[in-house]
């Protein structure tokens, strides 16, 4: 065994035929797992130039070989597809268990292709795989959805599934799993609807092996104890303690925090949306997904209103989108909202984003009150972000409109420069202006506004592993090159990224080498994650993205910041995208040369048809 | 000198989330930790005036302080 199961169940919706393949090793050697293995199979399986939500997409549910081992957060696995949101490649990185599981089942991944005619699930337990009729779960939430499967079927199962939002093709609905965990970004769950797939529901019972069982053990030992020392994701550490929101203060403090849809970077209240806050006032214990030590998931509770109970916490981007991108300081509703996304099967990332855009295209007289049914939408505004929710989830009223992503909508209403994204999809909560690399790596991102593609912000913020000045453009082309890299090495090994606060490339591939005795250096792992992300790149060319697509809005490019340290700046990107263009290897026009092309083995067949 | 002190995190517990407090005129961020009992090695890092800064850098009047333990997120 050598972490992989070597088994790919192919599911052909359109006629009901379901066949077990054999994991091309090939394909495994090259692009190890979850981001970049799925990737892979995309990328040979579908012409990228076709409709997201048509019949010839795929959707692929990949783990990695390390997915299900005991090493450090070893429980996620990767969604993906060609995004509706963004008309690029799309990949969605989770937790919780349901990535285990279906390695625990003996399989690798799941390729579903085709549209089925009537709504259905996909049920896995071990050797038997089957689809099954969803009429009767088809119109139920996610959590409705997850316990009936339950219900029916083994009741220790792990469950993914959309909800209304990814039924009706909002184009940023997500593909949920465990309840609240998602694959978000992009509009994956759109994807999975557009097939009529509900669900998938698993149940394995096998172990996976390593190929080098001392090699392994001695990596994930090491990994660990640096994970559990260290002070933000130790036991007792920043994460743990105060999960992911704790972020918003230090934003605030640096002038970071894009606040009334990016017109400031600094929310006066900051300090109320806040991880300290979350945690006096809501929090009752802190969750971990599969293997982990750290367990930053936040479990609140509601204490009023029609969802009150104990629910899953917002994330710090979720809790921004909705606070101060919208200029919102009532945490209680903003976790109401949340909770409303997870629900639904929504982003709340591009859900609040959009809500925020809708603010200002209102304030400034472009929607009108006959647009919102009579009623108001100002920055600040707690009482609509939960309706709003709701009404996009069910495209009802106004709410079918904000389904479009703030691109369509702005655009719609013709004033696109106030969409704050990049190739349609929402920035989430760090202003690429006051943290320069942030806003190359928000520009350069394969599935457009996202942080994770590119973290940063860990070295220009947090000074991890070590400090850069935010301000300056120095340096930044090579670093959100090596970020980038990293993390689809991260992303395909399907480790948790947030075990890299406190371990490196070192680690990581140690790890890998153990569970696949892939004898590759270090350097060669990097390799392997640049590998990926010309490989996505090249799907994007192919789908017809040019360099006009690596672009930040306006707003960020000519309307500088109004106080803190970086007053006066904007993200100074041309400079910044030409020299990562040439540390890349790809020609001004952002397309990978022959040379680069060779270094990876990659090939760019069907790039001249897309020029 | 007055100088504003902000909190953040587990440095709240135990003692405050803002404050001015009054040092002599050459008080560095250390003298400034030392006095609150942060230990430098339980520090994350310190913004004076929203700028990252070294913890032997001298501060001035009415200079803004944030202080953090170590947290990331994302």
């Amino acid at each position: 065994m050598n972490g992989y199961t070597g088994k790919i169940i192919r599911v052909d919706l359109t006629n009901k035929i379901i066949k077990i393949e054999k994991l091309n090793m090939d394909y495994a050697k090259n692009y190890i797992g979850g981001r970049g293995l799925g990737s892979k199979y995309l990328c040979e399986e579908i012409d990228p130039q076709i409709d997201a939500l048509s019949p010839e997409n795929k959707l692929i549910f990949m783990t990695g070989p390390v997915t299900g081992t005991n090493a450090t957060c070893a429980g996620r696995f990767n969604v993906v597809a060609k995004a509706p949101l963004t008309g690029t490649i799309g990949a969605g990185n989770t937790g919780g268990y349901f990535g285990p599981e279906l390695k625990f089942a003996g399989y690798d991944g799941i390729i579903f292709e085709g549209k089925a005619n009537n709504p259905v699930y996909l049920h896995i337990n071990d050797d038997l795989v089957e689809l099954k009729d969803a009429k009767h779960i088809w119109g139920k939430n996610v959590f409705e959805t997850t316990d009936i499967l339950l219900n029916e079927n083994e009741e220790d199962a792990k469950v993914a599934c959309i909800g209304p939002a990814g039924e009706k093709l909002v184009l940023f609905a997500a593909v949920m799993n465990d309840k609240d965990r998602a694959a978000g970004r992009s509009g994956l769950g759109a994807v999975m609807g557009s097939k009529n797939l509900k669900a998938v529901i698993v149940k394995g019972s096998n172990g996976i092996g390593v190929a080098n069982a001392l090699q392994f053990n001695k990596a994930v030992a090491e990994a660990r104890e640096k994970v559990t020392a260290n002070g933000v994701t130790g036991t007792g550490g920043g994460l743990a303690t105060y999960g992911t929101e704790v972020l918003v203060n230090i934003l605030n403090e640096m002038h970071a925090l894009p606040t009334n849809n990016w017109q400031t970077s600094r929310f006066e209240d900051a300090d109320k949306i806040s991880g300290e806050y979350l945690t006096e006032n809501y929090l009752i214990r802190n969750k971990a997904c599969y293997a982990c030590p750290i367990g930053c998931g936040r479990t609140i509770k509601i204490p009023d209103g029609k969802y009150k109970g104990v629910v899953a916490g917002p994330e710090y981007e979720a809790g921004w989108s909705y606070g101060a991108s919208c200029g919102i300081n009532d945490l209680n509703e903003i976790n109401k909202a949340n909770h409303v996304c997870n629900m639904l099967g929504l982003d709340p990332v591009t859900m609040g984003a959009t809500i925020a855009c809708a603010m200002e295209l209102y304030e400034k007289g472009y929607i009108t009150k006959e647009d919102l049914d009579g009623g108001e939408l100002k920055f600040g505004d707690a009482n609509s972000i939960m309706k709003l929710t709701e009404q996009t989830g069910n495209r009802e009223g106004f709410g079918d409109k904000l389904a479009l992503g703030s691109y369509r909508l702005a655009d719609m209403y013709g004033h696109p420069e106030l969409s704050m994204t990049v190739k349609k999809q929402e920035m989430p909560a760090y202003d690429g202006r006051a943290i320069q690399g942030m806003g190359l790596s928000y520009a350069t991102s394969n599935r457009g506004g996202c942080h994770v593609r590119g973290y940063v912000t860990s070295t220009e913020v947090l000074g991890i592993p070590m400090k850069t000045d935010p301000l300056s453009t120095e340096g930044k082309a090579a670093l959100v090159k090596l970020f980038q890299d990293l993390t689809a090495l991260v992303d395909s090994s399907d480790i948790c990224l947030f075990t890299t606060f406190a371990i490196g490339l070192p680690e990581v591939s140690g790890m890998l080498r153990g569970t696949t005795g892939f004898e590759y250096s270090d350097e060669e792992m990097l390799l392997v994650g640049e590998r990926i992300w010309n490989l996505e790149k090249l799907f994007n060319l192919q789908a017809g993205l040019t360099r006009e697509d690596d672009l930040l809005p306006p707003r960020l490019l000519n309307e500088p910041v109004t106080s803190g340290p970086s007053k006066g700046k904007v993200t100074e990107l041309e400079v910044m995208l030409d020299e990562y263009y040439q540390l890349r290897g790809w020609d001004k026009e952002g397309v990978p040369t022959d040379e680069k092309l060779a270094e990876l083995s990659l090939s760019n067949k069907g790039l001249a048809e897309a020029f | 000198m007055e100088v504003e002190v902000r909190l953040f995190a587990s440095f709240r517990v135990g003692r405050f989330k803002y404050k001015r407090l009054t040092f002599n005129d050459e008080a560095k961020i250390i003298d400034i930790l030392d006095s609150l009992k942060i230990k430098k090695e339980e520090l994350g890092l310190v913004l004076v005036n929203g700028i990252y800064s070294d913890t032997d850098a001298f501060v001035k009047d009415n200079d803004v302080l944030a202080i953090f333990p170590p947290v990331a997120g994302g």
